[in-house]
């Protein structure tokens, strides 16, 4: 967990700081040093594109985006998945069956192709990649803070807060949501990936962020057409891209383990 | 029983009748037409290609238009394909798709359900270790990136298999594919597997069943399995949802004609009807695995079945 | 020889030990009774004796089982024991049955796996031992998922399956602490009518219940066997301070020490209260049916009833937590509001709760400090911080805990303290009424004495009135004044402590007494006065709804639902209160036997 948290960090400050140091321009197309092999030595770290752009600054720039686009999108899908899952949770009853089911229908729906509708109704715009990527990922975030909710409010300590005269907004901020947020930050983590995914899924197919703006999975794309002669350019950023992800889940992972170990489930 | 049946089938409608015209609206609200993306064409000729593509009607019109058309099977014509329906389109791509989709499930499900379980019987062992080291490896690295470097190191480098489809002999050419595609859910399955097992394992009518002589073997098949699967049924729903993405990739990095491709390509051509429909038919497809495995976890827990 | 010989029995986790050096030995067909306190080592000593115990216990020393050993024996080779020889009842049996599988097939794999038998001959074994543990409808039953049956019918599956292979030794582990104390008698019957020439090894935390039936004791405490011998002598004359402080703190039903009566002035009156709950499906469920009571000041009134009875639902419905159906609420003389958040700061503050489960009722997210103190930001606004901290400090000392513990977080704390930081927090109101619901339940002899005093000595500091919930007569003979009776949902009896023990006159009082077992082996061994279990509330008997277990039934019980009337000194709802104190029951095989 730790060794993830670290490397995590290390990307970041790189990717945010190494742009800005570098000589080279992410868009800066040079044709007399296309395709040119990574080599520490040299000018290019990471080697050159097609256009013989820095790969090293384009990877950069596309863990920026890619990270960019997964925070956000978390951040909107854990807005919209505590909100709705607390009030479900908390009000119970009629509103929770019905607020639930509505839920449940919607995670019978394959999420990942009505965004590809959407790319293909409306012009591709980051905006929209935000806001359709925190849309699928909040059903998640709702069920299992309503769950959570559900079973604090059950608890004794909410009727005895009851029992003492604390108002509903306060036993809400003292004595559920303090309890709520363990969990929360948990699943935030592991929404992180889920939405990295999506988005260079997007990405790969075209249907992402546009030229020449880049993300990890425009990178892989953009590898796959010259993996034959210049394999670099699909391994670096797949790489970095597996990487991420397998220390976003391992963090995950480790959180959850600690949070259920905590509660003793 | 059957009463439970019948109202998971009533409770698939709503759903079903939502996915249809969420995704019409989301299509039709959406500015400009299919053929604005390229030149501006004459107003005659644009007046009538609205009209023969009943673009004109007003909105409700078109979406009842497209209702009963979609009862008779009927998804309307391809913007881009011109001489085809998107049912004929579907109708070509889909078999392919769902061979290799199905044989890739089936993979999955095998290997994933034997590698949990096995991990969940060595808690805390190297076998235990190395399974879950392959399984965080398998959801940590996307489809798009295990498919190209596969073919990469196997196919380009190595020519032990074909990388490509048209061409290649029969059965070789389908295992780099199913691999690639079931990869993800078998680590996905066995992480599933694995947790749950631990947690069936631990409960108390398991202890009775080992105080009743019953030796590991017949307590996991006789006592564990059922109960440990639940997690996995409850994972197919969504499982079939991440083979059809899986599948779009797939198809795109080993250029297999199937309905991903189809998918891809329409998307990118901005083919609004043949999108429209393909999405309808996944989502359709979703729908109705969803109510199999809501049938099958009636099944399998007497308790859910009372509800 | 004997059966069982166990010799310097350890068994630790990671360094620490949790059983330490344990030697005792059973004979052939002998019935030993194993007791202690939660934590003192018994369920562990039983489970080394299959083998079970989990992976990281470390284990040393002898189990030898008609001379073969089990420390560090093979799998296989323990696996021809278990179940075949030495077979194993758990406490909850809705647990330690599988929920996924009918009873026929759990029980028939036993007899597979063991290749006893197979296909209709197993079948038949199966059904017949289903007869044999009192399962009316054993095709039924034998068809029939866990869920379906009720508690006492689990258990005497769990039996059957246990005794289907005709061990030489069984091993029971808690076999009634799950179960209603009229269930429990039940099924103690069966087991001593069942096992024959089976050895037992029955392990429990209640003294009353080895008292009558086990010819041999074992006092465990702190992972040692501090005690052994015979039960008659060891309970006359026990040697061990310890086993001499388990024997203090057993409640009794038959002696009791009588409380000097409150004050006849009713601070708190119950009219008419019903709560009615709706069941997923839509069914009505009357939890509570028309009660009416009232509470005197300075008394401790207890509400004693099995599960169903309607005695929680009923304090929650008065403290307004659930809402009430119909009926009125008078507090000091004026009409106490419904639900709890239209009550005033005056009224929430006059009347607390206690609740069964500690842990649960603490917020884990804040310091024993901060929940004590909470209450006063709520009631006591004008007060600085400093101050409040101080007055929940003193609270803290008031219950007994020391002020260290201010800074802990609920789970740091055991269960009676943390029962402790409960109470405390409920007290700092200084509230004219507190409700007790089971809040002594959960807890050990020890804790559950402190926990007593601590309301005790409030009561007789503030003349603070006590409604104490409870389903352990035991514990409620020593603090009551009052006693109240309830059965599905009614008030069968109320009366004063010492009429009520002395004299009980609803029929359900006397088996509900009756079914106590007495910790003391000189007593009289009563058979289970009662058949069968509590009808389920959703659809609750005809007439007087105790008719269909009730040994004086006749057909006038069926037709009309009695009223409470006064029947010399106690209120009683029975229509033949007055002339059943002396008629003598039907025996029990003309009863319904167990089935639903």
């Amino acid at each position: 967990m730790k060794k993830s948290v670290a490397i995590l960090i290390l990307i970041l400050v790189i990717a945010i700081v190494g742009p800005w140091i570098s000589p080279h321009d992410y868009a800066a197309v040079d044709f007399s040093r296309i395709l040119q092999s990574p080599s520490l030595g040299g000018m290019h770290w990471f080697g050159t594109d097609a256009l013989g752009r820095d790969l090293f600054v384009r990877t950069l720039l596309g863990i920026r985006v890619t990270l960019l686009v997964a925070v956000v999108a978390s951040l909107v899908s854990l807005v919209i998945g505590v909100t709705y899952g607390a009030v479900a949770g908390y009000v119970g009853g009629r509103v929770d069956a019905i607020m639930m089911r509505f839920v449940d229908t919607l995670y019978a729906l394959p999420f990942i192709f009505f965004v590809i509708l959407l790319m293909v109704a409306f012009e591709r715009n980051f905006f929209l990649i935000f806001v359709a990527i925190g849309a699928i990922n909040w059903l998640d975030m709702a069920r299992i803070v309503r769950g959570q909710t559900l079973s604090l409010r059950e608890r004794e300590f909410v009727d005895a807060a009851k029992l003492i005269g604390v108002r509903t907004p306060q036993i809400i901020s003292r004595h559920i949501a303090p309890n709520l947020i363990g969990i929360v930050v948990v699943y935030v983590t592991l929404t992180i990936p889920q939405a990295i995914l999506v988005e260079s899924f997007l990405s790969f197919l075209g249907l992402g962020v546009q030229e020449p703006q880049t993300s990890l999975g425009a990178l892989v794309d953009e590898g796959v057409n010259h993996m034959e002669g210049a394999s670099w350019l699909l391994l670096i950023p797949a790489s970095l891209l597996a990487l991420i992800l397998m220390c976003f889940n391992f963090l995950g992972d480790g959180l959850r383990d600690h949070f259920d170990a905590r509660n003793g489930s | 029983m059957l009463r439970y049946t019948l109202l998971r089938l009533l409770g698939a409608i709503p759903t079903l009748l939502l996915v249809i015209v969420l995704a019409f609206l989301m299509v039709h609200a959406a500015p400009g037409g299919p053929f604005d993306s390229e030149r501006a064409l004459p107003p005659e000729v644009a007046e009538d290609i609205e009209k023969h593509y009943r673009l004109d009607e007003p909105l409700p019109q078109q979406l009842l238009r497209y209702m009963s058309g979609l009862l008779q099977g009927d998804l309307g014509p391809s913007y881009r394909y011109r001489d085809y329906t998107v049912s004929e389109l579907i109708a070509s791509g889909f078999p392919l798709s769902l061979q290799i989709g199905a044989l890739a499930m089936g993979l999955a499900l095998i290997v994933g359900v034997g590698a949990g379980t096995l991990a969940a019987q060595r808690k805390n062992t190297l076998v235990d270790r190395i399974v879950m080291g392959f399984a965080m490896t398998g959801i940590s690295i996307p489809v798009f990136v295990v498919a190209p470097v596969l073919v990469l190191l196997v196919a380009v480098k190595l020519h032990w298999l074909p990388a490509g489809w048209s061409g290649s002999p029969g059965f070789a050419k389908y295992v780099l594919p199913v691999i690639t595609l079931a990869l993800p859910q078998i680590a996905y399955i066995a992480r599933l597997t694995r947790a749950s097992m631990i947690d069936v394992l631990s409960r108390d009518y398991i202890r009775t069943a080992y105080a009743q002589g019953l030796g590991t073997k017949a307590i996991i098949r006789v006592h564990a399995l059922k109960p440990a699967m639940l997690p996995v049924l409850s994972y197919m729903g969504p499982a079939v949802a991440a083979v059809l993405t899986g599948s779009v990739v797939i198809e795109e990095v080993f250029g297999i004609p199937g309905l991903g491709q189809f998918f891809v390509r329409g998307a990118l051509n901005r083919d609004y009807t043949l999108v429209l429909g393909i999405v309808i038919f996944y989502a359709t497809l979703i729908v109705l695995l969803n109510l199999i495995v809501d049938i099958l976890y009636g099944v399998i827990d007497p308790r859910v079945r009372q509800r | 020889m004997s059966l069982l010989e166990v010799s310097g029995l350890r068994i630790s986790y990671g360094g620490s030990s949790v059983v330490d050096g344990v030697d005792f030995a059973v004979a052939n067909g002998e019935s030993v009774g194993v007791v202690g306190e939660s934590g003192s080592g018994k369920s562990q000593t039983a489970l080394a004796l299959l083998g079970l115990l989990p992976a990281d216990a470390v284990v040393e020393g002898s189990v030898e089982f008609d001379g073969q050993q089990i420390i560090g024996a093979p799998e296989e080779k323990l696996n021809k024991l278990r179940g075949t020889r030495i077979a194993m009842i758990f406490q909850d049996p809705m647990q330690a049955l599988n929920p996924y599988l009918r009873v026929g097939r759990q029980l028939s794999e036993v007899l597979r796996q063991h290749q006893l038998a197979e296909g209709q001959q197993a079948r038949k074994t199966v059904l017949e031992m289903l007869t044999r543990v009192g399962l009316s409808d054993a095709e039924r039953q034998y068809r029939a998922y866990p869920h379906e049956l009720s508690g006492g019918m689990r258990q005497r599956v769990m039996i059957a399956s246990a005794l289907i292979t005709g061990p030489d030794l069984l091993i029971a582990d808690e076999p009634t602490t799950a179960l209603d104390v009229t269930v429990q008698a039940q099924i103690l019957d069966l087991l001593e009518e069942l096992r024959d020439d089976t050895a037992l090894l029955l392990i429990t935390h209640d003294l009353g219940i080895v008292a009558g039936r086990c010819e041999r004791l074992l006092v465990f405490e702190g992972g040692q066997l501090v005690e052994s011998g015979a039960t008659t002598s060891l309970f006359a004359a026990p040697r061990h301070e310890h086993t001499r402080k388990l024997l203090e703190a057993a409640p009794r039903v038959d002696v009791g020490k009588t409380l000097a009566p409150a004050a006849d002035k009713s601070i708190l009156s119950v009219e008419d209260v019903a709560v009615q709950y709706r069941s997923n499906r839509g069914e009505k469920l009357d939890a509570v049916t028309s009660v009416s009571l009232s509470l005197r000041e300075g008394e401790t009134l207890a509400i004693v009833g099995e599960s169903g009875s309607g005695k929680s639902s009923l304090v929650r419905g008065l403290l307004g937590l659930v809402p009430m159906s119909s009926g009125k609420l008078v507090f000091a003389g004026e009409a106490l509001s419904g639900p709890v958040q239209k009550r005033t700061l005056q009224e929430l503050k006059s009347l607390q709760l206690v609740f069964q489960d500690p842990v649960s009722a603490l917020n884990p997210q804040m310091t024993v400090g901060k929940i004590v103190a909470e209450p006063l930001e709520v009631h006591a606004k004008g007060i600085s911080a400093s101050e409040r901290e101080s007055r929940a400090l003193k609270m803290l000392s008031k219950v007994g805990l020391d002020k260290a513990l201010s800074d802990r977080y609920s789970h740091q704390l055991s269960g009676g303290q943390a029962q402790r930081v409960a109470i405390a927090r409920a007290l700092i109101l200084e509230p004219k009424v507190l409700v007790c619901d089971e809040a002594v339940a959960a807890l050990d002899g020890s804790a559950r004495e402190r926990v007593l005093d601590v309301i005790k000595s409030a009561q007789a500091e503030t003349g603070l009135s006590v409604i104490f919930i409870s389903h352990d007569l035991g514990v409620v003979r020593s603090v009551s004044h009052r006693v109240a009776v309830m059965y599905l949902g009614r008030l069968v009896e109320i009366a004063e402590n010492g009429v009520l023990f002395a004299t009980p006159r609803h029929p359900y009082t006397r088996a509900l007494l009756a079914s106590i077992p007495v910790a003391d082996p000189r007593a009289k061994i009563v058979r289970a006065p009662l058949q069968g279990e509590v009808p389920s509330a959703l659809e609750p008997p005809a007439g007087c709804v105790f008719h269909t277990r009730c040994p004086f039934v006749d057909d006038a019980c069926k037709a009309s639902a009695p009223e409470l009337r006064d029947v010399a000194g106690s209120r009683v709802a029975c229509l033949r209160a007055g002339q059943i104190q002396n008629a003598t029951e039907k025996p029990p095989s003309e009863l319904p036997s167990a089935h639903r």
